[in-house]
């Protein structure tokens, strides 16, 4: 940023064109100091990185070509992060409706709101990978524990944004349509429903392509889809299948999202 | 305040055939209090006639707004009785306040449609009481409703809107939309809550006109809250003043003396 | 529409859509419901667990409680080190994504190579998680916070770098052109011209990704990037469930206060 300082030279102060923003610049200088501090605590040594690049180089080399020899094993892998993620979905959205149509302040006194925004926040406090932990030990391995993972997380991000959209609406238009006569259901339909869709099919569809992301992780930690897969080749140092893995689940969420893009065009 | 008492209601010509009239709305008694102890509404008695418009007049704060929407109930009187068709609308709850709140039109004056449903599921909506909730779902309504539809548009001047969303229309448009809503209820009464006052002068005009001549043809009473007292004069039957919560005029707009009008709003200069 | 003139005229119809979107409305909604039941008839789950599910929570929910209080020494150096890893990581995100984000924006670059080339590193990088970053990572630098900074900084250039361009796509093209006209230079332009006007945007992009970030950090431990993810890992191998609450109630702690810093930082920039 530029700035023209000072008095001039026969010493009378003039008033200065740009003061020069000394809170912006020390941000940014502390900003900067931190990121030094906190890159030694870290432990970026030169050393480190230098040798790391080194690795890295050996590393892409095994890595490459990708390999697909163990297609049934990716294949099935793939489909059941793909149940996993779908059935997350559905059943996520059902339950996150009504609590987050409880937890709207408009519609709502807060001794009901209050608990279902604390339930919300607890549900999205925690990364889906440590629920997912949670939910193996609990109830063991396999799919069941990574589908009850997502749930939650799904249940902690469509609620939270369903409240706020249903907190945005214009009541007036509520009360015109009540005004008719219409009964509660036929008031929601035509009253609240119109002005919440849009915004809904929005996060939905991004709460999907965040599912079928992590689902494909949860294998990690035992919870079902290609991630055990995924992290037993990466144990065995057959980097060649992890890339090939890798390529997999990218094409498949790039897929997943052109797929979203058009179900939000079609329902919007 | 002003103290001068009701005018015309219990003495004037003709006011017995009124309050007899089955299409009438008889307010007895009709109290609001938002904080207890400052009511906005205090005591009124008020016959609707049952044809023709009728424009309550009024500063603002004087209840005129509470008086209309006690009518439908989308606000709760304290104490009192709205009898219109045999019923007391102050005492309905449940499904018999949505029966009548059916056969209740009502005109706001941010016109109030869904914004981002099209002129003609704006409209459908005034069918909401009478049709079952899978039928709004689907948007299946029943063919006469949909014809009814159209020839409100025709009759309100938007032929070619149907397909329109409401949050493309001027307010003149969008106003005309929410009267041909309210009508499509097939009202016995139609209640306007301020309906010019977003509006420019000619598009009140226009809405003004149009809300006499479609409640006239169909032999629907209309009562209209207005600020305007020269709409008010050109288009009502008759016209209620209020003042401090009170009536404190309830006649025909020719009789309304300069004096009445000072009675209603105070003050000299404004009628400068 | 037909005339309402004739005697005896043809019904007007309406349809809330056109039939092709009619068509595609059910042609979704079938292929939804279609995966749901599927997945659900495919999936392999044990009923018993599902039955089983409920009790065993409460058996954990119990074994957690009371906290081991000795534990939180450890648990507290280790959110200190997953604080550094989401915000270093975070802040080497933005110095990466901020020149990519230029190529990526229409307005800016003019080149459609260039713009797609950018797009498709941001896609890339959105779509591999973060986890699997840091196993890559971990495998070139070893274990350790190194490794999950990194994962952290790579995955978070997709998110921030995406965010931005939109942003920079949304300036208002009048004042741009005005310092093109005075003859303004490509750095100029850009300092006087795009960021005053992205700024507020930017700064609410890398504050929800550092809140995003700090989430993501405390898992990275498990695959052993460093982080609370560390001892979370250590005290499950090890059962040690009243070590783990502590962990948690570290986690959920830190998540709390980082919403409440990032909303108060958020009503006073915007």
């Amino acid at each position: 940023m530029s700035a023209r300082t000072g008095p001039d030279p026969s010493g009378a102060s003039r008033d200065v064109a740009f003061r020069p923003n000394w809170t912006a610049r020390a941000g940014w200088a502390l900003l900067a100091l931190y990121a030094l501090y906190a890159a030694t605590q870290l432990g970026f040594e030169p050393e480190r990185l230098a040798s790391g690049l080194g690795h890295g180089r050996q590393f892409l080399a095994r890595m490459f070509p990708p390999n697909f020899s163990r297609w049934e094993l990716i294949q099935s892998g793939i489909a059941e992060s793909l149940q996993i993620a779908v059935i997350a979905t559905v059943i996520g959205i059902a339950v996150a409706l009504p609590i987050g149509f409880l937890a709207a302040r408009n519609l709502m006194p807060p001794w009901v709101t209050w608990p279902m925004r604390a339930l919300i926040a607890l549900c999205r406090s925690f990364h889906p990978i440590i629920v997912a932990i949670l939910f193996v030990k609990a109830i063991g391995f396999g799919a069941l524990a990574g589908v009850m993972a997502l749930i939650v997380a799904s249940v902690g991000f469509i609620a939270k944004l369903f409240a706020e959209a249903i907190e945005e609406i214009s009541l007036k238009q509520v009360e015109a349509v009540r005004a008719t006569g219409a009964g509660f259901l036929s008031t929601l339909i035509m009253g609240v429903q119109p002005q919440v869709l849009p915004r809904f099919i929005g996060f939905a569809t991004y709460q999907l392509d965040s599912n079928l992301r992590n689902s494909t992780m949860v294998g990690i930690v035992g919870g079902g889809g290609i991630g055990a897969t995924l992290f037993t080749a990466y144990q065995r140092f057959d980097y060649d299948v992890v890339l090939a893995i890798l390529i997999v689940i990218v094409t498949l969420i790039m897929v997943a999202e052109i797929v979203s893009g058009w179900a939000r065009r079609v329902f919007q | 305040m002003a103290g001068s008492a009701l005018r015309e209601t219990a003495a004037g010509p003709g006011a017995d055939v009124r309050a007899d009239d089955p299409r009438a709305l008889v307010i007895r008694g009709l109290t609001k209090e938002y904080r207890p102890g400052q009511p906005v509404l205090k005591g009124i008695d008020l016959v609707v006639p049952g044809t023709g418009l009728t424009a309550i007049i009024g500063p603002s704060g004087t209840g005129k707004s509470t008086l209309i929407r006690c009518i439908n109930r989308l606000v709760q009187p304290t104490s009192g009785e709205i009898l219109f068709r045999g019923k007391d609308l102050a005492q309905l709850s449940g499904r018999s306040l949505r029966r009548a709140r059916r056969r209740i039109g009502m005109v706001f004056q941010e016109y109030n449609l869904v914004e981002r449903l099209t002129v003609m599921e704006n409209l459908l909506c005034g069918r909401l009481g009478y049709v079952p909730a899978w039928r709004a779902w689907l948007r299946r309504f029943p063919e006469a409703d949909i014809a009814r539809a159209f020839e409100l548009l025709d009759a309100v001047g938007l032929s070619g809107f149907a397909t329109r969303r409401a949050d493309a229309l001027s307010g003149g448009q969008r106003q005309r939309v929410g009267i041909a809503r309210a009508i499509m209820q097939e009202p016995e009464i139609v209640l306007a809550d301020e309906p010019t006052s977003s509006l420019d002068p000619k598009s009140s005009v226009e809405i003004m006109e149009i809300l006499s001549r479609l409640a006239a043809e169909r032999g629907v009473p209309v009562v209209v809250n207005i600020h305007n007292v020269a709409l008010a004069q050109r288009f009502a039957a008759r016209i209620v003043g209020m003042s401090g919560g009170h009536v404190v005029y309830d006649g025909p707009p020719d009789r309304l003396s300069e004096r009445d009008l000072r009675g209603i709003y105070g003050g000299e200069n404004w009628l400068e | 529409m037909s005339a309402a003139a004739s005697a005896a005229p043809t019904p007007r119809r309406w349809q809330r859509f056109t039939p092709l979107k009619r068509l595609a409305r059910l042609a979704f909604t079938l292929f939804a419901v279609a995966a749901f039941v599927a997945s659900l008839r495919t999936i392999e789950v044990i009923p018993e667990f599902l039955y089983d599910a409920p009790d065993q929570l409460a058996d954990l929910f119990g074994r957690m409680w009371p906290m081991d209080l000795g534990y939180v020494g450890p648990t507290l150096r280790a959110l200190v080190e997953t604080l550094h890893i989401a915000t270093l990581g975070t802040l080497i995100a933005i110095g990466i994504a901020v020149p990519i984000g230029l190529l990526a924006a229409r307005n800016v670059t003019s080149s459609l190579a260039l713009n797609l080339l950018a797009k498709f590193v941001f896609v890339t990088s959105r779509s591999v998680n973060s986890l699997v970053w840091a196993l890559l990572f971990v495998a070139v630098f070893g274990p350790g916070p190194l490794a999950g900074t990194l994962a952290i900084a790579l995955r978070s250039v997709g998110f921030t770098g995406k965010l931005f361009a939109e942003a920079l796509e949304e300036a208002n093209r009048g004042s741009i052109e005005a310092l093109q006209a005075a003859g303004a230079g490509r750095l100029s332009t850009l300092l006087l011209g795009y960021w005053p006007q992205v700024k507020p945007a930017f700064w609410s992009i890398a504050l929800f990704r550092w809140d995003i970030n700090i989430r993501e950090s405390a898992v990275l431990g498990l695959v052993g990037a460093g982080g609370i993810g560390v001892a979370l890992d250590t005290a499950l191998n090890l059962l040690y469930w009243d070590q783990v609450a502590v962990v948690l109630a570290a986690i959920f702690g830190v998540v709390i206060l980082a919403e409440i810093v990032v909303t108060q930082l958020r009503s006073r920039t915007l």
